[in-house]
């Protein structure tokens, strides 16, 4: 928590109020209480507040019961990353206090539900604790029938009254959030929201009041990593998926059935993985590019038709929510562990595309690029995201609609003649024709996994099969020229060059931020195309004296990562090398900078 | 994709148009061995595409991998030769985001009943409009005379080489069990029953599945010989009196000793996947009355401030 200005009064209350910039609050209960959607709330009422807002939320792997978290921060600068440690905590039961206050920060705040939490005596001196019946409070407001209910929105207005927050945009937001439930739910929300706004104690009336925003966040969207990778393949135009559940990715498929008919479209639950990437890929060869995706183990399962689509060279989006491996491994968990499956999976030679989301904002955009270059390329594009994207919720600035959405005619005007694997161009390009598309000269073209001419007939032709093999290779070295230069952050050369994938971009750019301030010299890049890679990437590696890529996968018997292993393949560059970690949890900024102390100390005491 | 144009309503310049010949629709030599049932199949197609007039980019004929998979390749249309036993489902996402176009699927025993058992069920089920013909060898061709899920008790194959022990699958049962809504039965042999019965596939509204026994000379020569009056057998069509929407006495005719029955075992109206999608699709759009998509999209993020 970085405070600024102390003293200060505010909304006509005489407490006194610290100014903070930033905050970090985790909720801890049971998943049952509702502890995600408080942080809902707060993550809207941030984004309605011209506040940058970051959420981090686990999920429990149990359906019913269970421990549950959610931790929110919110920051009136940027927010790099859900934050490490706690500022404040809610504890609703002794499970969630003995298993959290390890979490918060040096001066932190413990608040506990004082008909479930006994405080530790080693704590008490610790942290400061203020104990609040929360429980008999809630069933006070809205009656004894409630029970665990209404608990959640209870703490809501205890944090409301802590924090300073707007009551009126918190009430309009339980209003939408209920308003569909019928009058009596909205007004016991209400009651139990008020309540806890009301509860009267100095110890945390107007405690903090977070600063406003700069003014070019004024209009931001809130939503999760999957909602945004779902929005973002909408305005892309894709109208066609087929899926099968398996968290985390089931969100994705869910909203897509949901919110596709409203464009004419439709996503379709599959009996399995196989059926369902399939069937998109049968609708891309229909003439709408068609998205599937999973996580984990029914990733394995469509790799053998990913191969066909690279063959027969039709488009295809296929999402991977990572989460820990192999097998069922750790369902609910984040890890980076599926690049390699990404990039490789699949027999034979089939090069696809892989792309990689860095956080929610990343999802919707990446999502949509995704979905043009299946189309251009005739390629499946892979987009990988991961569990700590995919559930947490961000606040990003209202991307342009009307300039984003794609029209999605499907075009079956007539051609002259058609080869599907047509080699003239050299760039590897070819495009698809439609079933229903007449072609004139009465050759009609099969799509097919055999090794095939350019009009599609089976051919084991070994001059052909060179010559096709480099026409799948070449339409990625065309993009790989076309892809942006990414991005160094700190100086361009160096001694140091961290670089990251998907969503350690966050938790990466706030270490290095540390460091530098620290007094280190070191620079951080984040890629985002890995297969291909950007072509301008082999000017940069070599400026730097070490380059460690921080993944959150296995160092591997050789002791560097999935991303590690690929650009040390691509660059024959000893000096890349892995930081690597398999704990399941996402990177903390914290253990960035002692690991990359640690290797530096490591390079000084070698040198 | 809802409101594309119907199969039904012919192209513009129909009247111009012949209807397109059996040359302009012959594409590739077939590669199949001398005397292959799967020929029939095939020339029974591109009579039916004729018979119908249906219009030549519109044929599209899927596949999945087998001998008799190869289908596409030798019918010059739009064609797709996919993987092992995942036809129907590529037929399936073709089917529901093309409504216009009436899919053809060819396959294998093996390709629809071991590696595709799964899809086939669902498929039936869920009732996606398409043709599905599987030409039933009881044996694995392409790979060379293995066991299929339809060779019978004691066929020697080479990896049943003292003969398949294993209960043979029983396309009729299995299909009117998971939910087909057409279920026919048809052999090589019988080229006007099986232009009948592919006729019969092509109108009903639904998923139209239809066994048709095609004989493989190269690894299971003979095996039909008793459904062929040519070869001495018989073939037995339905009961005048069987009503095909009657499951239960489908299911007994589904029962009787090979060489069996052949004809539509079971037919029923039900909707198809394809309009109950379309109806979900025209019930979320009455509410947008046309808007254009991006704001549609902008009301749903209206909501996410
Ligand atoms: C995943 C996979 N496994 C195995 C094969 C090998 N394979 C190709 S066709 C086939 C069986 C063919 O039998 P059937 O489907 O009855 O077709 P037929 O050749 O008899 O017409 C097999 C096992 C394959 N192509 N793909
Ligand atoms: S092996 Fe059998 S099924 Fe295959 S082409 Fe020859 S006869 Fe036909
Ligand atoms: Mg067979």
């Amino acid at each position: 928590m970085s405070e600024t200005t102390v003293s200060e009064a505010n909304n006509g209350s005489h407490s006194q109020a610290s100014n903070i910039s930033e905050v970090t609050i985790r909720l801890a209960g049971n998943s049952q209480d509702g502890i995600q959607s408080i942080g809902g709330f707060l993550a809207r009422l941030a984004g309605r507040s011209e506040r940058e807002v970051m959420t981090m939320m686990t999920i429990p792997s149990t359906i019913s019961g269970g421990a549950s978290i959610f931790q929110v921060r919110l920051g009136s600068g940027e927010v790099l990353s859900p934050g490490d440690k706690a500022d404040v905590l809610f504890a609703f039961y002794q499970h969630s206090y003995d298993n959290h206050v390890n979490n918060l920060a040096k001066d932190g705040m413990l608040v506990y539900d004082s008909d479930h939490v006994e405080p530790h005596e080693e704590w008490l001196t610790k942290y400061r604790h203020i104990g609040i019946p929360i429980s008999s409070l809630t069933v006070e407001a809205i009656g004894g029938t409630a029970r665990d209910k209404g608990k959640n929105l209870y703490a809501l207005g205890l944090i409301g009254r802590m924090f300073s927050l707007d009551t009126a945009k918190l009430e309009r937001l339980i209003n939408e959030r209920f308003g569909g439930k019928g009058e009596s739910i909205v007004k016991t929300a209400m009651d139990a929201f008020q309540s806890g706004y009301r509860y009267h104690s100095d110890d945390i009336s107007n405690l903090f009041r977070l600063a406003q925003g700069g003014a070019e966040r004024s209009n931001q969207v809130v939503m999760s990593g999957n909602e945004a990778i779902g929005y973002g393949l909408i305005a892309a135009g894709v109208r066609f998926g087929a899926g099968y559940p398996i968290t985390p990715w089931s969100d994705i498929m869910e909203l897509l059935r949901r919110e596709l008919p409203k464009y004419g479209g439709s996503f379709i639950q599959c009996e399995d993985e196989i059926a369902s990437v399939s069937m998109a890929i049968g609708a891309s060869y229909g003439g709408h590019v068609g998205v599937t995706g999973s996580s984990g183990p029914g990733i394995s399962l469509k790799t053998e038709a990913i191969g066909w689509a690279v063959m027969a060279e039709i488009p295809l989006v296929v999402i991977d929510v990572q989460r820990g491996g192999p097998s069922t491994g750790l369902p609910t968990d984040v890890e980076q562990s599926d690049l390699n499956i990404a990039l490789y999976g699949g027999h034979g030679d089939s090069p696809r595309v892989v792309l990689a989301a860095s956080d929610v904002e990343d999802c919707f955009y990446t999502a949509i690029e995704a979905v043009n270059i299946a189309r251009k390329y005739s390629v499946p594009v892979f987009l990988l995201s991961d569990q700590a994207i995919a559930t947490r919720i961000e606040a990003f600035n209202e991307p342009d609609l009307k300039t984003i959405c794609k029209d999605v005619e499907l075009d079956l005007s007539p051609v002259a003649s058609h080869k599907p694997y047509d080699l003239s161009s050299g760039d590897g390009l070819s495009q698809h024709r439609a079933p229903g598309t007449r072609i004139e000269d009465g050759r009609y073209p099969v799509v097919t996994g055999l090794e095939h001419d350019e009009s599609g007939h089976p051919s084991g032709d070994a001059v052909n099969h060179i010559a096709m093999t480099k026409k799948r290779r070449n339409k990625l070295k065309t993009l790989a020229d076309e892809l942006p230069v990414p991005e160094v952050c700190g100086p361009d050369s160096g001694d140091v060059l961290l670089v990251g994938w998907g969503s350690t971009k966050g938790p990466l750019l706030e270490a290095v931020e540390q460091l530098t301030n620290e007094g280190y010299t070191l620079s951080s890049m984040h890629i985002k195309h890995i297969n291909p890679l950007p072509t301008s990437l082999e000017d940069i590696l070599p400026r730097f004296k070490s380059v460690y890529i921080v993944e959150m996968n296995d160092g591997g018997v050789y002791g560097y990562g999935q991303l590690a292993g690929v650009l040390r393949a691509r660059y024959a560059d000893s000096r890349i090398k892995g930081i690597n970690k398999t704990a399941a949890r996402r990177w903390k900024v914290s253990e960035i900078i002692e690991r990359v102390k640690a290797r530096l100390e490591e390079e000084t005491a070698a040198a | 994709m809802s409101d594309s144009a119907t199969m039904e309503r012919p192209p513009q310049d129909a009247e111009e148009r012949q209807p397109v010949t059996k040359k302009e629709i012959t594409a590739d030599n077939p590669t199949w061995c001398p005397g292959c049932g799967d020929f029939s199949v095939l020339s029974i197609y591109y009579k039916l595409i004729q018979k119908r007039n249906i219009p030549h980019e519109n044929v599209t004929t899927v596949a999945g991998i087998g001998c008799s998979s190869r289908f596409p390749y030798f019918v010059q249309a739009h064609g797709v030769h996919y993987i092992h036993g995942r036809a129907l489902s590529f037929a399936s996402g073709l089917s529901l985001s093309r409504p216009d176009l009436h899919v053809f699927t060819f396959g294998g025993d093996g390709d629809a009943f071991s590696i595709g058992g799964n899809h086939f069920v669902h498929t039936a089920r869920k009732n996606v409009k398409m043709t599905y013909v599987v030409m039933d060898n009881f044996v694995y061709g392409l790979t060379k005379k293995q066991t299929s899920p339809t060779s019978p008790i004691g066929f020697k194959s080479k990896t049943d080489n003292w003969g398949a022990f294993d209960q043979p699958i029983n396309p009729m049962k299995l299909a009117i069990s998971a939910g087909a809504t057409f279920v026919a039965r048809t052999s090589h042999t019988n080229p006007k029953h099986l232009l009948e019965m592919m006729e019969a596939a092509m109108d009903h509204d639904g998923f139209s599945f239809i066994e048709c026994l095609s004989e493989c000379t190269e690894f299971f020569a003979g095996a039909f010989d008793n459904s062929n009056p040519r070869k001495g057998g018989e073939f037995k069509l339905m009961p005048e009196d069987h009503d095909p929407t009657d499951e239960a006495s489908a299911y007994a005719l589904a029962g009787e000793d090979f060489p069996g029955r052949f004809g539509i075992f079971y037919q029923i109206q039900r909707s198809t996947k394809n309009a109950l999608e379309a109806s979900v699709i025209e019930a979320a759009q009455d509410k947008f009355q046309g808007k254009p998509d991006s704001e549609v999209l902008q009301a749903t993020f209206n909501r996410m401030k």
